[in-house]
């Protein structure tokens, strides 16, 4: 039979990869968490495809159960389980097609079409890597090479003249044995740092967060398709900038006033400390309401064009919609742009932009 | 299959002997073939419905993907697998114990005996195992004519409406099958008025102008200008598609194969508690009576009991089924139906009524011959029985988007369960007419019964109907409360109010 069904799986898988593809935007703005499973794996839960047919609804809907439990008491699991074949529909499959962060990441370019990120020239770190290329006379027997061994043993008993072809028997002594070994070999590794900055001031809601942690999410997805070795820093600010950890800074809610420089600063300190430009490929994003204290601003800018561009591969402003922020510091980072051609400035009004916005950071392929 | 799939030594010792105590319980089948397959295999050939020869489409590989994942994380795994068909084809897991494969084969052989002689399965092919590959082999070669994408697509619309078929029609005559080409008919309609003979100078007074006037001005009136088809209104869209959608050759045939096919499976929809019951109804009694060796007891005890486990709280059709065939055999071996039985006020005389009549297994057989599941539940449910089996009725809260316990009275455990076998829990869809403001388009009915329509997934259906039709399509239904007719015209979706609904109707509601 040959797996014929094999076609088949291979069809549908298309068809729901096709469907992550062509609902990339409404699935990303749903905001599913998608869990990253040991090194790579995420598993996706999604639901199977079902054909549309005219069905009946929930309202006024009802079936047959057994077992105890009183009138009015709820079923334990309300959507669907207790359909059996005698209930009036079929409940949800849940199917969990597991996709790597890789495919992800190249779902992910195909959809918006990024060109591949060049890692910058030096900033390569080179680890030593054990390869078995190497022959020598130790070793252990079960790294034994038999046909060197063999060779060698051959070749002395012709030159001994003790090998007869008509009876072809030949022992290893001592000396012909032959033994894999390794060697070291340098191997480049592109290695990457990315700084995530968010302004955690009053104005901004659980709702600008969650599209800070999506639009985070997706960067850290594709920088890592590009780089062997991805380390993350986030840093939160108001008027005083931290640096946290992944969890804090999704989830902190500070309130008082808002002080952008406070974070570059923090940022640009971490980056002398302990990642040199001249090893890494750094990246900075900052997601803000643009809301800054106006005497802070021309720091900001000077901070940014003095040190901090110089040591980033790229630098991403995000400015996400708040109800109170006025959004004015967008306007100081796009005249940047002119100048400094690793910056990025987009923003993002609501959920629906994230994609759009993505774009715009990793359009550059830097 | 690149190995030998036919039945082992030991393994055809089995079903011979096996063969020998369903013959002799009276059951009569078509010749069973047994093949005995690999799990991957036997997923598959699962996910195909059964044929390994189907056509080739996504949904299989769905399927296929569920079960195999279901198989190798050791949550589900498959026992068995019949086939409709002359010969049966049954289907056994290689990795099986050998009390798994008598117990299979034992049911097999109740599965086999009610495909032949229930009534439901009179109408369906008996060599469906060549049609299917046949079906298969076309729909193969549209794909390569026509190209993949485009012949999937049209699938999935058509399975999209696969359960628009008239279950019913099998059994009763619903049209007049030669109006289609009754054209006689038409030049009777075509007649010229009457006019009787008269010579010239009298023609005025015999046949008068004005009389003949009013005559051609009914006749008029009674061709409709609007002209309507189906002359009454038809639940078998497909067929209905078939005949007036205005489809290419292959989209044709690709229709048809999904309504033959509909067709084919659905009287297993229809009977799966009554044939699940009888199946293991069988396979207890074959094995507990005659196969069964003392060192098999444990597991075939312990395999019996999970296939008859109630998961949660949900219904299992073999347990519903075999428990109400035995409760018929007790009942009619006793003699405890018919009038002096159901009057009886004496709760215990009633218990303990017992005629010796034995009649329990010559009923079942009859059971088995004439009901299909609806007719089962309705004539054989009792209300000691719902009591015995703990059963209740649910229904879903809105307050709280919850499914709550409704109640356990008998009547609407009943009404329920039936309500829920009747049409497959789907909702009824009849095509009304095909030529809606004297416009060709389409008008679907929903015949309301107190339950609204899903609204996503009947937009995307009236979508689908519309790339057949090619014309807008609407539908009659209820939503909020209200008679509300659905529209899709090709571009986008409408939706407006028409009338009040009748009386009749919000009381079924408010019920």
């Amino acid at each position: 039979m040959g797996q014929k069904i094999e076609r088949d799986m291979q069809r549908f898988r298309k068809i729901v990869r096709g469907k992550v593809k062509s609902n990339l935007s409404k699935y990303i703005s749903r905001g599913e968490m998608i869990g990253k499973k040991g090194n790579d794996l995420v598993s996706i839960p999604l639901p199977s495809i079902e054909i549309p047919q005219f069905r009946y609804g929930n309202k006024g809907s009802g079936g047959v159960g057994v077992g105890d439990g009183d009138v009015g008491q709820p079923l334990t699991a309300p959507q669907g389980e207790e359909k059996g074949e005698a209930g009036d529909q079929e409940g949800g499959h849940i199917l969990e097609v597991e996709l790597s962060m890789e495919e992800l990441a190249q779902i992910l370019g195909e959809e918006l079409q990024l060109p591949r990120i060049e890692p910058r020239g030096k900033k390569n770190i080179v680890t030593q890597k054990d390869k078995y290329s190497s022959i020598r006379n130790v070793g252990p027997e079960s790294l034994r090479h038999f046909k060197r061994t063999f060779r060698r043993a051959l070749r002395r008993q012709i030159s001994a003249k003790t090998y007869n072809p008509d009876q072809p028997l030949v022992i290893p002594i001592r000396e012909d044995k032959q033994y894999r070994s390794w060697k070291e070999t340098p191997k480049p590794d592109s290695v990457a740092c990315i700084i995530y900055m968010m302004d955690v001031s009053g104005s901004m809601t659980d709702e600008q967060k969650e599209i800070v942690r999506i639009e985070a999410f997706w960067i850290d997805t594709w920088i890592r398709a590009h780089y062997k070795g991805v380390d993350t820093i986030y840093i939160v600010h108001d008027a005083v900038a931290h640096e946290v950890d992944e969890h804090t800074f999704y989830h902190t809610r500070e309130s008082g006033g808002t002080k952008i420089s406070s974070a570059y600063e923090m940022a640009n300190r971490i980056i002398d400390k302990r990642y040199s430009p001249a090893e890494w490929n750094i990246y900075a994003f900052h997601f803000s309401d643009g809301d800054n204290w106006g005497e802070d601003i021309p720091h900001c800018v000077e901070l940014l064009e003095k040190t901090l561009l110089r040591k980033l591969n790229l630098f991403g402003y995000g400015q996400v919609e708040s109800p109170y922020g006025s959004g004015e510091f967008f306007d100081y980072v796009e005249e940047l742009l002119g100048e400094h051609e690793n910056v990025i400035a987009s923003k993002i009004p609501d959920r629906e932009a994230i994609l759009g916005s993505i774009k715009d950071f990793l359009g550059t392929g830097r | 299959m690149f190995y030998d799939t036919k039945l082992p030594a030991h393994l055809r010792h089995i079903k011979e002997e096996i063969e020998g105590y369903a013959h002799s319980f009276g059951l009569d089948f078509y010749e069973t073939i047994f093949e005995v397959v690999d799990a991957d295999d036997l997923n598959e050939i699962a996910a195909y419905g059964g044929f390994p020869t189907r056509y080739p489409h996504w949904s299989f590989g769905m399927a296929y993907e569920e079960l195999k994942k279901g198989y190798d994380y050791g949550l589900s795994k498959i026992y068995e697998m019949v086939i409709n068909n002359d010969p049966c084809y049954a289907y056994l897991m290689r990795c099986n114990h050998m009390v798994d494969q008598k117990l299979v084969m034992a049911h097999v052989y109740g599965h086999c005996d009610f495909f032949k002689n229930n009534a439901y399965f009179d109408h369906t092919n008996r060599k469906m195992m060549d049609k299917i590959a046949n079906h298969g082999s076309r729909i193969r070669s549209y794909s390569e004519r026509f190209g993949e994408d485009e012949v999937e697509s049209f699938l999935d619309r058509c399975m999209s409406l696969d359960d628009l078929i008239d279950i019913h029609s099998t059994a009763i005559k619903r049209r007049n099958t030669t109006s289609r080409y009754d054209f006689a008919e038409s030049h009777h309609e075509e007649a010229p008025v009457t006019r009787f003979k008269s010579k010239g100078y009298m023609d005025e007074y015999i046949n008068p102008p004005h009389v003949l006037e009013a005559e051609e001005h009914q006749k008029k009136k009674t061709i409709s200008p609007e002209y309507q088809f189906p002359e009454k209104r038809e639940k078998d869209i497909l067929l209905f598609l078939m005949e007036y959608a205005p489809l290419k050759a292959w989209q044709r045939d690709i229709l048809s194969i999904v309504r033959d096919e509909a067709y084919y499976f659905t009287p297993q929809g229809q009977t799966k508690i009554i044939n699940e019951g009888w199946a293991s109804y069988w396979h207890s009694t074959i094995m507990t009576q005659k196969v069964l060796q003392p060192s098999e007891v444990i597991d075939y005890a312990d395999h019996h009991s999970g296939t008859m486990a109630t998961n949660g709280r949900r219904l299992n059709p073999y347990k519903l089924g075999i428990e109400l065939l035995r409760d018929i055999e007790d009942r009619w071996n006793k003699g405890k139906f018919g009038p002096e039985y159901e009057n009886c006020d004496d709760l215990e005389k009633k218990r303990n009524w017992n005629q010796e009549l034995g009649l329990g297994r010559k009923k079942l057989f009859e059971v088995r011959r004439v009901h299909n599941d609806i007719t089962f539940i309705d004539a054989f449910l009792t209300p000691e029985f719902c009591v015995q089996n703990h059963l209740f009725s649910f229904n879903y809260a809105e307050q709280n988007g919850q499914y709550i316990i409704e109640s356990r009275e008998f009547e609407k455990v009943k009404q329920r369960l039936l309500f829920s076998l009747t049409n497959f829990g789907k909702p009824w869809i009849y095509v009304i007419n095909g030529n809606h403001k004297n416009r060709g388009e389409l008008l679907l009915q929903h015949e309301f019964n107190g339950i609204e329509l899903k609204m996503n997934e009947t937009k995307d259906t009236l979508v689908n109907i519309q790339a057949l039709w090619s014309r807008p399509v609407h539908l009659e239904t209820v939503v909020d409360g209200k008679l509300t007719l659905l529209s899709f015209d090709g571009q986008e979706h409408s939706k407006k109010p028409i009338g009040e609904i009748d009386d009749k109707k919000s009381v079924a509601k408010s019920r």
